[in-house]
């Protein structure tokens, strides 16, 4: 079934994408037509099969939780655009 | 030895030749970059050329001339989504445009601490999202074999730089097919490793439970010096297997019939309607050769193979989704100018992603979003474990699985171009070992008629590279097509 148009709107706003009223008519397009495609699983009967969830074989493996040092503020912030008294600088969220 | 000839050589051949002072690394690297600056402007293999840092570790490789360092001063380029602390990493994207690694990964700090230079960063498509580097923000990458193709992808930048002999090894990265099927198009070998074998820490993160590091070059030996230093256990990935790492004895040449005892299977899946007719009599004529040299051959089924496509393409873009959640303009990257958050993350976001990469979060978004999970990321998971299935039970009767790497040779740039399911059909092959976690090996079986060339996978248990490079070795112990080059 095709997408809408208020559904790939929905998609949007939920990925954080702003897109023009070009794009929005041809990802209705392209999306339509792929999630078509994937629909071809509905056909397989999975009532009995667990779910692959990760990649992993054997346990995840941890550390020991022992204080280890990272990188320091200044090369953390080094890649962004803006920044003030070693923070991330971003425009008001409260008026 | 004239210095052109520098780059012909293999890895092996570089490390004898430093060892016996025939060369020095300055020359070695030296001849590289030379190359690089005469080739590249053409075929845009690389994004990031290191010349400055590469002659210095060259200089520094020749002050310690009798290292025991495996690859000491020899010349190794690098996937640009891996990072390499004080070099570029964009990923092929504008929304990392300008960052520059503050730190190593762990594949590549292991390739350094062994003697490695790392001479540069490869192209890539955006977010390893592809099968050709169209999809990178910063220009194609050109077939060597033929320059009105594409190299394949996403690593076509690292197979293309392989192909033309800038470098005799180059670090690549297989989600969904990403080292094979452009290694396949460029006429190398390419090895996508087991889930958890090589750490993913400092690779930028795209589908998690796919993405696997691997290695391509020109052969399996070469292959193989390069796997070998990188796998293993590391602390800083959680899902890194503590497996022990074989050694690489690739076996001689000696023996007459090397791979006596071996079971091969063939998937009859893998023969499908619309694989160019050269690409099936091609692998067809290698897997004779495999048995000429003592394997045994079966046909075998994999019978949830026509699945694999629907199940990667609802679950890779899913986890992209959430992985790419974190470009928003604020911590690194560009940042779009407007007065609220709010249209910082709408504004960055739509104008610094491209097409493919925005299809992708929006599939995985919608995969994944209120009322559709279940219906399409809970069942992709399902038919997952029905795939791995296949191949635990494949694997109970035959060692390998031989079957073509992708259905056609090197397509011309722009033939798919807004024409997704066309590309992804691409990766039809080369989708179902990443969704089982197993590995891989793409290596040139030989030609088609433009004289492109031809790439067979073989595809081993869990943990089993080293099998599936001792049989490549032999492979190209009785053959030569790995030795051909492009003309450039």
């Amino acid at each position: 079934m095709p997408l809408s148009q208020q559904e790939v709107e929905h998609i949007a706003r939920l990925a954080r994408l702003e897109l023009s009223g070009e794009q929005k008519e041809l990802y209705r397009e392209q999306l339509s037509a792929i999630l078509d495609y994937i629909s071809k699983l509905r056909e397989l009967d999975t009532s009995d099969v667990p779910p692959t969830a990760g990649g992993g074989l054997a346990q995840m493996l941890l550390r020991d939780d022992e204080a280890h040092p990272g990188l320091a503020t200044g090369e953390l912030l080094s890649n962004a655009s803006q920044t003030e008294d070693e923070q991330f600088k971003i425009p008001p969220v409260f008026e | 030895m004239i210095m052109s000839n520098l780059t012909d050589l293999t890895l092996s051949e570089m490390r004898a030749g430093l060892e016996t002072r025939k060369f020095s690394s300055r020359e070695l690297v030296g001849a590289a970059l030379d190359r690089i600056s005469r080739l590249d402007p053409a075929l845009h293999a690389f994004l990031h050329v290191a010349s400055e840092t590469a002659l210095q570790q060259a200089d520094q490789a020749d002050k310690d001339p009798r290292s025991s360092k495996p690859l000491h001063g020899i010349p190794v380029a690098v996937k640009d989504v891996l990072m390499v602390e004080g070099l570029p990493c964009t990923c092929g994207s504008k929304i990392l445009e300008g960052f520059i690694a503050p730190y190593t990964a762990t594949a590549v700090k292991r390739l350094k601490e062994a003697g490695a230079v790392i001479i540069g960063k490869t192209n890539t498509d955006e977010f390893a999202m592809g099968s050709s580097t169209e999809n990178s923000a910063y220009g194609v990458t050109h077939n060597p074999w033929d320059g009105t193709r594409v190299p394949g992808g996403s690593s076509g930048g690292s197979a293309a730089a392989a192909a033309a002999r800038y470098v005799p090894a180059a670090l690549g990265t297989d989600t969904g097919g990403s080292v094979r099927q452009p290694a396949s198009l460029c006429g190398v070998t390419g090895l996508k490793t087991t889930y958890g074998r090589v750490s993913r820490y400092g690779l930028v993160a795209f589908g998690s439970s796919l993405d696997t590091v691997g290695a391509i070059g020109r052969t399996a030996e070469d292959v193989a010096a390069v796997f070998s230093i990188m796998a293993g256990r590391d602390e800083k990935d959680a899902t890194s297997a503590d497996v022990a790492v074989p050694s690489m004895d690739l076996g001689g040449a000696q023996n007459a019939a090397p791979l006596r005892g071996l079971k091969v299977g063939v998937p009859k899946e893998y023969f499908i309607r619309g694989i160019q007719p050269e690409v099936e009599e091609k692998t067809r004529a290698a897997v004779a050769m495999l048995k000429d040299l003592g394997a045994e051959v079966r046909e075998i089924s994999l019978p949830h193979t026509e699945y694999a496509l629907p199940v990667y393409y609802i679950i890779a873009p899913a986890e992209a989704s959430a992985n790419l959640a974190r470009y928003d303009g604020i911590r690194y990257g560009p940042r779009a100018q407007a007065d609220s958050l709010w249209d910082v993350f709408f504004k960055t976001r739509g104008q610094k992603f491209g097409a493919e990469v925005a299809r992708r979060i929006m599939i995985g978004t919608y995969a994944l979003s209120a009322g559709y999970y279940e219906a399409y990321y809970g069942q992709a998971q399902k038919v997952r474990t029905l795939i791995k299935r296949d191949f635990e039970n494949a694997f109970r009767d035959v060692d390998v699985i031989a079957a073509p790497t992708a259905p056609t040779t090197a397509f011309k740039i722009g033939e798919h171009v807004n024409e997704p399911l066309a590309m992804y059909l691409e990766d039809v092959f080369t989708l179902p070992a990443n969704l089982a976690g197993v590995p891989g090996i793409s290596f040139n079986v030989g030609f088609d008629k433009n004289h492109l060339p031809i790439g067979m996978q073989l595809i081993g248990p869990h943990f089993r590279e080293d099998l599936l490079l001792q049989v490549t070795h032999a492979y190209q112990g009785v053959t030569d097509w790995h030795k051909q080059q492009p003309r450039i």
